[in-house]
């Protein structure tokens, strides 16, 4: 069995002691994020200790010529434009697919690829364009849709490639060199696909420890509970706190069906600019199902809102509550970022949870 | 987005499966782990089983699930409709 929460706090607070500066810790996945605050995490963290959120929502890191692209494909007459539902709200320079829809365009939201895929069967007569975006947890579903689209010969499908990966963005992050990140809080449900020792590289080049933890309380405070220890000790190691569901290699099934449809690719990231090798592109057979080649649209450029600092905010460089217009003239309701517009973006997180009691002790011992 | 929920495979045809999440039961593509059986317990994120889980860590995430909105969780487990 675990340890429980309150053995855990006060060893993280043991700790902390030892270390006796601050320790800054990123926990990568937006999920982390959200589910820190929900179980009112933060407030139990000492302070020294604290939590910055990193390029982990994959609403948040898409770029805007994607957003731009999806809503110029949503535009074509044929289409019909499948996403995952939080995309449907991000604002572009062309407005978002929300108001692209009110124009009459035909967006969709499905809860999988193969929904996506099942569109286009059922619509022969139309074109089915799925946005496929996300890290590589989702990206295996993605392949898997286009390998049984190829299979079925269906010829109406297509994707607007826009996956991620992680490990590469950790990477940039930390050859910018003005991090000052002590450590990482590894998702654990990305790494269920590309296994615990994909983060060997962060651990070997950046000598900064990498601890895989899942969602629940008990296992995120292990996951800082193995970081701050480390960063007592001077050390720098890889450590799986959820090896119950994480294995070291991952899950081959999957990491074949993505190299079987995919190969490694320079990406767009929001802000962030391109990252080298941190994307996926689609194989030679399968670039058929390549939407920006079938309906000519071209990837332009980004021009993100002025205002809007969500490019800080994923690097962990700013707290939302740096950016001018958080919680004013940007809320979950009339979002100018991605990061006030999923669930998972860190504006959306500290606008939900940062302003209750549990909230406002936590920008005590945790704010940037 | 990247949330996965565990649940119970009932019964397997070809790379499909009937998975229970807590009494809801959807279609789940077994194409990620097609080593799993009925009775058994996976992980699944978007319509796709990621990875297989015993029975004690399933029901423990299950509590942690207990907090979360409920369209989050139906956008875990996916579902081909
Ligand atoms: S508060 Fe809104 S505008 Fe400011 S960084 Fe966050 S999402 Fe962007």
């Amino acid at each position: 069995m675990r340890a429980d929460v309150g053995l855990l706090t006060a060893e993280l607070h043991r700790l902390s002691e030892r270390v006796g500066r601050e320790a800054r810790f990123m926990e990568v996945c937006g999920t982390h994020t959200v589910s820190m605050f929900r179980h009112g995490l933060r407030s139990l963290l000492p302070p020294n200790v604290v939590l910055i959120s990193g390029p982990g929502c994959p609403v948040c890191v898409t770029a805007q010529r994607h957003i731009d692209a999806a809503i110029a494909l949503s535009r074509v007459s044929s289409v019909i434009l499948a996403t995952y539902g939080d995309m449907i709200r991000v604002p572009g320079r062309l407005g978002s697919l929300e108001a692209s829809r009110a124009l009459g365009a035909d967006v969709r939201a499905v809860n999988s690829t193969l929904t996506a895929l099942k569109l286009a069967r059922d619509n022969p007569l139309r074109e089915v364009v799925f946005v496929a975006v996300g890290f590589e947890t989702t990206a295996p579903a993605t392949a898997a849709a286009l390998k049984r689209a190829l299979q079925e010969g269906v010829r109406n499908f297509s994707v607007l490639a826009a996956h991620k990966l992680v490990v590469p963005a950790m990477l940039a992050l930390l050859a910018s060199g003005d991090d000052r990140l002590d450590g990482f809080l590894c998702p654990g449900h990305v790494s269920v696909i590309i296994g615990a020792e994909a983060y060997r590289p962060v651990v070997e080049r950046h000598h900064r420890p990498c601890v895989v933890a899942g969602f629940e309380p008990e296992g995120m405070l292990a996951g800082l509970v193995a970081l701050l220890r480390q960063t007592s000790e001077g050390t720098a190691r890889l450590e799986n706190v959820y090896p119950q569901v994480v294995s070291d290699r991952g899950n081959r099934a999957a990491l074949e069906l993505l190299d079987e449809v995919f190969t490694v690719a320079d990406e767009p990231w929001r802000e962030l600019g391109v990252i080298a090798k941190s994307g996926l592109k689609l194989r030679p057979a399968y670039e058929r199902f390549d939407a920006l080649a079938r309906f000519g649209v071209e990837l332009g450029e980004d021009e993100d809102h002025p205002a809007c600092r969500c490019g800080e905010v994923i690097q962990g460089r700013i707290h939302p509550k740096d950016c001018k217009v958080f919680g004013t003239a940007c809320t979950p309701l009339s979002p100018l970022g991605p990061c006030m517009v999923s669930s998972e973006g860190t504006c959306s997180a500290w606008y939900k949870y940062g302003r209750t009691a549990v909230g406002r002790a936590a920008v005590g011992g945790a704010a940037l | 987005m990247c949330l996965a929920v565990p649940g119970r495979v009932l019964e397997v045809s070809g790379d499909r499966a009937r998975v229970d999440f807590n009494g809801n039961q959807s279609e789940v593509c077994m194409a990620l782990t097609p080593q799993a059986s009925p009775g058994e317990w996976v992980l699944v994120h978007a319509g796709f089983a990621i990875t297989m889980l015993d029975e004690a860590d399933a029901r423990e995430t299950w509590k942690y699930l207990e907090g979360v909105d409920p369209r989050d969780i139906r956008e875990g487990a996916g579902t081909e409709a």
